[in-house]
């Protein structure tokens, strides 16, 4: 059952990376492409996290924490940059 | 070497977690303009991946390993993504996207 579940979670998430970089790729205006790339990184945390129960391994953790680390920083640097025009300041 | 019981949740939370993380890529495609796309993914997405973390803590714990991580990314996740919605429908207000929903002006707005 549990195995199922996996499989299950696996695929609902690639779907929703592949619906995302749709999204990316079409999406009209830049906050738009900015959502899409932070939904994506959203994803990959999960994704992360799904591998670590799949190989029931505990190295998986940092680099979720990492990628989520990450994901918010450049989305808040990139939804500055659209709102002002420049960085810094 | 998990009970039954701890199974069924674990698979729970899986199945909700994936379920919800596709309900808010379908949303991000789906709904019609920018300011509505943004309600999609900052919501469900965000349920989606604490199911999915959820489900690695009980995994975890039910395996005797009881590890914080799964709370340090769900708490920083959580505390993150209404900041990233927030400074998004700020820049959308700022670029004069047009939406269905009336909007304050960018000159009322600091």
């Amino acid at each position: 059952m549990l195995g199922l579940a996996l499989d299950f979670a696996f695929v609902a998430l690639a779907g929703a990376f592949a619906l995302a970089a749709l999204r990316l790729v079409i999406g009209p205006s830049v906050p738009d492409r900015i959502l899409a790339l932070d939904t994506l990184y959203v994803d990959a945390v999960a994704i992360t996290i799904l591998l670590g129960i799949r190989h029931d391994s505990l190295a998986y953790f940092e680099a979720a924490l990492l990628v989520a680390l990450i994901g918010f920083v450049s989305t808040a640097a990139f939804a500055w940059y659209a709102a002002r025009g420049e960085l810094g300041r | 070497m998990l009970g039954a019981a701890l199974e069924a949740g674990i698979s729970f939370c899986l199945v909700v977690g994936g379920f919800f993380a596709l309900v808010g890529s379908i949303g991000l495609v789906r709904l019609p303009d920018s300011l509505m796309r943004l309600h999609a993914p900052t919501k469900a997405t965000t349920l989606g991946v604490g199911g999915v973390l959820a489900a690695s803590l009980l995994y975890f714990l039910g395996s005797g390993r009881f590890v914080v991580h799964e709370l340090l990314i769900v708490l920083f996740l959580f505390v993150t993504a209404p900041v990233s919605a927030l400074m998004l429908a700020r820049a959308a207000i700022r670029l004069r996207l047009s939406s269905r929903a009336r909007l304050p002006k960018p000159e009322d707005y600091a």
